[in-house]
């Protein structure tokens, strides 16, 4: 009976440290083939002529899609050369199960406002695992196809899990209006734990 | 408990043993499909969300 419990214990931990990645992985080849698709069938960008983003060579962001379904492409080269995910739209588990998540009700990318991205930092492929090594000045590039946006990073810091604040248009004043484009990642802490929030800010950098 | 099962099985050795194996398959893949996925949400660092 005791040997069975440990069978049982040991399989689990086969199944958080490996299995959950491999369907991880699994979803990340079929959101990728999605992206694609959802690239290659998007109606052209509305850069809206004399704008501000236009004047300023920013993409306009793609339309946001259906809960689970792929919105943008994710690399951080500070994480790895191969380091590459794609986002999808919520962040509820089942669609962080699939990959990093986009905090709905937060701004596409490139758009004035909070932009906010959620991600496992262990099981489900750990997106996030090393997110501790990000470093100001590092560089995060969304894309859609040809259209990209890269955020530089100001500064990354420790927070409780209810501290909702850093996800407002301008972290920390839930009612100011917004003028920066600015990105937030946020994953637990420590990577093993739900005690603490990792949180990584940027600000867009102009002219992709 | 394995003793009893084993003798709770009929047919010959290779037939309880092949039944053995199809049993325990079946009992792994529920703990992957069904069991796993759900106890995931009690192991700590599987909250990365501000709310």
């Amino acid at each position: 009976m005791l040997l069975t419990l440990g069978v049982v214990v040991l399989l689990f931990v086969v199944y958080l440290l490996w299995w959950t990645g491999v369907e991880t992985s699994a979803a990340q080849s079929r959101l990728t083939n999605d992206l694609g698709r959802a690239v290659a069938s998007a109606p052209a960008p509305t850069k809206v002529p004399g704008s501000l983003a236009a004047s300023l060579g920013i993409d306009p962001p793609p339309p946001v899609p259906a809960t689970g379904e792929p919105y943008l492409d994710l690399t951080i080269p500070r994480l790895g050369d191969d380091w590459r995910w794609v986002v999808v739209q919520g962040v509820g588990l089942t669609q962080l199960a699939l990959g990093p998540g986009h905090y709905p009700g937060t701004v596409g990318p490139g758009e004035v406002g909070n932009f906010a991205v959620a991600a496992h930092r262990s099981t489900h492929g750990e997106p996030f695992a090393y997110l501790d090594r990000m470093l100001p000045g590092d560089l995060v590039r969304f894309s859609f196809g040809a259209r990209a946006w890269t955020y530089r990073v100001d500064k990354s810091f420790l927070t409780d899990p209810s501290d909702v604040g850093v996800l407002d248009p301008v972290p920390g004043e839930p009612t100011a209006k917004p003028t920066r484009r600015l990105l937030t990642l946020t994953t637990c802490d420590p990577r093993w734990g739900n005690e603490r929030r990792l949180i990584v800010v940027g600000t867009l950098v102009k002219g992709r | 408990m394995y003793a009893a099962l084993w003798r709770m099985l009929p047919g010959p050795t290779a037939v309880r043993a092949l039944t053995l194996i199809a049993i325990a398959a079946l009992i792994v893949l529920m703990l992957f499909t069904i069991v796993f996925p759900w106890a995931t949400q009690f192991v700590p660092g599987q909250e990365v969300l501000v709310n």
